[in-house]
């Protein structure tokens, strides 16, 4: 059984005031002489550089972008939670923190959840006083929004780019420690290996992605904040180069991967437009808010849009969950847009769509205007332009967005859309300091397993990322390197680091060596469509069967037949492609295992086999309430390690969006 | 909206490493669809150049939807290519016709070598932010947000500012090769901000002496930057900068 290592003292709301009073620390004069290393430069990695930086430790930094600020969370665009209740209606630590647990369809860990509620506020006051430009009101004070379903309005936002702001507010403080030389920034890096030395990770073999030489570094610990692993389905809402590679080599050293299965599908998102398609766009959450979901009652309809009858029309949403109708969490949504597609249902040239519309909003907004303007004699057509004026006003940018990428006018025609892979709630698991399996591994933000359970809540990536970085690590760090301030930096001429980089020097050969007939885009799409097909929205025992065989299969030819262009020691995209994917095939196949195991339906995993009688996903807290832990024990072995799931304040029930 | 299909004529700059000479090199793409985008065009290309044993053509690119600023093609002599307010990686080939020929090269400038065909190297406009373009406040220092007020129009002005991607087409685009708008995007945001406040001076002047350390040249106001801006950063934004920059000398303590 694994030990999270919960902190003993006090009740839940008092476990991280707790820890933060008696844990260990290092004096300013140790930390100068203690290294970390740190793998990627999202939210969770640029705020814990510059934070641990702050401190005094020596950083070493290292992303495979050209510039810390390119990290995918730049792409976030809804909000940040925060349990700040400056709206009065009714917020507050308690609510946060058990919306979390319960949006997660009760497969977190109750006391990381109650700790990343508990920062939630001091985020955005860091934020604000880096000179991240919030919205806010005419007072001058911060705006929320509610987002994702939530009863309050606990979101803070940045129009549509609050990932962007939050990343360049912790870009500014990385490079700012990188000008004051405690942090040193190597870009263009990627992680290829960890170095342990006596049972600890003690550093780091990267490639510089320019040279192509590896390189050693050493850490007296490593924190991995390298992201999620939506890539694995080839198509993803994820930038192209977000990987798993980090975390995989952490994995077949010794940390343990929890809950590979737990994927989040977001439901709006523009629909693949052909063979060609590289990578899915997401179009903002908050357009459920005024736009109705709907397909033809008719199957194989081929009518516009527009010549499709009132009357004809299936708005699916409303008529299976009336009380919550187009605003079901994400995870119910995604399922119903699939099953009307699957049987036949879905619009487009692909049929893998169904129509986002805004037309009755552009008139109820249209509407309104005359009244607020107290207008006579309006034209029909007048009131419509009045509403989409107020559209505009609202969504103009997501509008354009589409349009650039569909050539389609949203204003005039229904949006077309399709769930598409976005987030990956598993990862490696970490106890409540963040360590992994492995001791002095840490692993922060969307890599590591936590806060979010089965399904994450709208606008808490953020908020998990920069709490992870700005105010966890600094503290359960220092509870680690306190016992470490003894120990020199190792030299990596040490055999440890010798092993370490001959062992990736001879993958790499290996690699180039195949030089066989098929381009690694082309095994990783197929990797992708088995993914999607047997381990996406919907999932059954005989399919993850199929799918690992298939996979193992493809993984075969992969280091059979794959060819690589060009040469080791120079610039390779393909290259590094192929790293990368050689890792999502042994990745997907620990994830199809992982939902085989899990027979039961939860948050973003839904089994088949394990539903009510009008299709609704059905937990199964008797069986499956714990974190499946995955040990590496070898090519395509595994073993499984549970952590109990016990909730004490927050207690289970069902979800239900009747 | 019709989809179609094209052969394009594509005329692409190839160069080995930094020190390599490089050269023009023409490529004939077949049956491109309408519906991908520029950079789905290269990754068939690509495809293609692997499967006949060529050296496929590297370029820059992450996320795919306009917002990392990764992406960095000169197209056409535009940087990002004909479509206004846009980055090349949403540009999408209904902007084009069949037969069409499209002259493809990195961001020229001395400040942004390039790496290898069409990828560049970026690190000076990093080297520029450390120079001052953050608010120094340690990790735990901050007061409660809702302390500072900000009026609304400030707030956005400042947003609009912050919302520079850090691509290069500025520089790219500028005979000059300027950093100007780049530089003053970033002096704004935090100018503007109340919390910007004390390092307002020393801001200015750093970032502008990095600005020229780097190689960067003058700005002579011929508003190419933000023609091509993905992100319509307003050239009003020197002006800004010359006045903080102005304000900021005059006013400076003598050590």
């Amino acid at each position: 059984m694994l030990d999270a290592k919960i902190p003993a003292g006090g009740p839940l709301d008092q476990k991280w005031t707790w820890y933060k009073g008696h844990c260990n620390l290092v004096n300013p004069a140790n930390k100068r002489k203690l290294e970390v290393i740190v793998i990627g430069t999202g939210l969770a990695g640029a705020s814990a550089a510059a934070s641990l930086g702050e401190l005094g430790y020596k950083v070493k930094a290292f992303c495979f972008q050209d510039s810390p600020r390119r990290a995918h969370s730049i792409a976030a665009q809804g909000g940040i939670n925060a349990a700040k209740n400056y709206q009065n209606d009714g917020d507050s630590v308690f609510r946060l923190f058990y919306d979390t647990i319960k949006g997660g369809d009760y497969r977190a860990r109750e006391g990381n959840v109650h700790r990343l509620a508990e920062v939630s506020g001091n985020i955005i006051d860091q934020c604000v006083a880096q000179g991240v430009p919030f919205a806010r009101e005419y007072g001058g004070l911060l705006s929320n929004r509610s987002f994702g379903g939530t009863q309050v309005q606990r979101t803070f936002y940045a129009a549509g780019q609050t990932g962007q702001q939050l990343l360049i507010g912790a870009y500014q403080s990385l490079e700012r420690q990188i000008a004051l030389g405690n942090v040193k920034m190597y870009s263009r890096h990627e992680m290829l290996e960890i170095v342990m030395i006596d049972g600890k990770a003690r550093g780091i073999i990267a490639r510089d992605l320019v040279t192509g030489k590896l390189e050693r570094h050493f850490g007296h610990a490593v924190l991995l904040c390298s992201g999620g692993y939506g890539n694995v389905f080839y198509l993803s809402t994820n930038a192209m180069g977000s990987n798993v590679t980090a975390a995989w080599k952490a994995h077949k050293r010794g940390a343990y991967f929890a809950n590979p299965c737990f994927t989040q599908i977001h439901p709006t998102c523009i629909p693949v437009s052909g063979d060609h398609q590289s990578k899915l766009t997401l179009m903002s959450e908050s357009l459920r808010n005024d736009g109705r979901i709907w397909v033809p009652k008719k199957k194989d309809d081929t009518r516009k849009p527009a010549d499709i009858p009132e009357d004809e029309r299936d708005y699916y949403l409303e008529r299976r969950y009336p009380a919550f109708g187009n605003l079901v969490p994400r995870d119910v949504a995604s399922r119903a847009a699939k099953e009307r597609c699957d049987a036949g249902y879905g619009v487009g040239t692909s049929k893998q769509a169904v129509y986002l519309d805004f037309a009755a909003a552009i008139q109820r907004y249209g509407e309104i205007e005359v009244g607020k303007h107290g207008l006579a004699n309006v034209s029909p057509e007048e009131i419509i332009k009045l509403g989409k004026a107020v559209v505009k006003e609202k969504y103009g940018n997501l509008f354009d967005m589409y349009e650039k990428i569909t050539g389609e006018n949203p204003y005039e025609t229904p949006m077309r859309i399709y769930p598409a892979i976005h987030y990956t709630m598993g990862g490696l698991w970490v106890d409540y300091e963040l360590m992994t399996t492995v001791p002095g591994l840490y692993c922060l933000g969307e890599a590591n397993f936590s806060d979010h359970g089965a399904n994450r809540l709208g606008a808490s990536a953020l908020m998990q990322g920069l709490a992870d970085g700005y105010f966890v690590i600094p503290y359960t760090i220092g509870n680690y390197l306190s016992k470490d301030i003894a120990t020199r930096s190792i030299p990596t001429d040490h055999p440890a680091f010798q092993q370490a980089e001959k062992e990736v020097a001879d993958r790499i050969n290996q690699l180039m060596n195949i030089k066989g007939s098929k381009t690694v885009e082309s095994f990783h799409k197929r990797l992708g469509k088995i993914m999607w097909d047997k381990c996406g929205m919907a999932r059954n025992a005989k399919g993850l069967q199929e799918a690992i065989t298939e996979i193992q299969q493809l993984k075969k030819e992969f280091w059979s037949d794959v060819r690589i262009p060009g040469a080791i020691e120079e610039m390779n995209p393909e290259l590094d492609k192929a790293n990368r994917v050689a890792d999502f095939l042994e990745l997907g196949e620990l994830m199809c295992i992982d939902a085989l195991n899990r027979n039961e339906s939860c948050g973003g995993h839904f089994r088949e086999e394990s539903q009510t009688e009008d299709g609704e996903a059905k937990r199964d807290d008797q069986n499956f309430q714990y974190v499946a832990a995955w040990e590496f024990k070898g090519d395509h072995q595994w073993e499984m390690h549970k952590e109990d799931l016990i909730f004490e304040v927050a207690k289970p029930t069902q979800r239900s969006y009747k | 909206m019709e989809h179609y299909n094209m052969n394009l004529t594509l005329k692409v700059w190839r160069q080995k490493s930094r020190n390599d000479e490089g050269a023009f090199e023409t490529y004939e793409v077949k049956d491109i669809s309408s519906e991908m985008s520029f950079l789905e065009m290269f990754d068939v290309l690509n495809e293609r150049l692997i499967a006949e044993g060529k050296d496929p053509i590297a370029f820059d690119h992450d996320c795919r939807e306009g917002i990392c600023g990764m992406c960095s093609m000169y197209i056409n002599g535009r940087p990002h290519g004909p479509w206004t307010a846009n980055t090349t990686c949403q540009l999408h080939m209904r902007a084009y016709k069949d037969g069409d020929t499209i002259t493809v090269e990195p961001w020229r400038a001395k400040a942004f070598p390039v790496v290898k065909d069409l990828v560049v190297d970026r690190t000076s406009f990093d080297r520029i932010v450390q120079a001052g373009g953050y608010i120094s406040v340690n990790t735990g220092n901050a007061q409660d947000a809702n302390n500072i007020l900000i009026p609304k129009d400030e707030a956005d002005l400042s947003f609009a500012n912050a919302a520079c991607i850090g691509c290069g087409a500025c520089v790219a685009a500028c005979k000059n090769s300027s950093a100007m708008l780049f530089l003053s995007a970033k002096v704004s945001h935090l100018a503007l901000l109340p919390q910007g406040g004390p390092e307002r001076k020393s801001r200015a002047i750093n970032m502008v002496a990095q600005m020229d350390k780097e190689g960067f040249g003058a700005c002579t106001n011929t508003g190419a930057c933000e023609a091509v801006c993905p992100k319509e950063i307003s050239i009003t934004n020197i002006a800004r900068l010359n006045y903080e920059y102005q304000r900021a000398g005059y006013t400076a303590e003598t050590e």
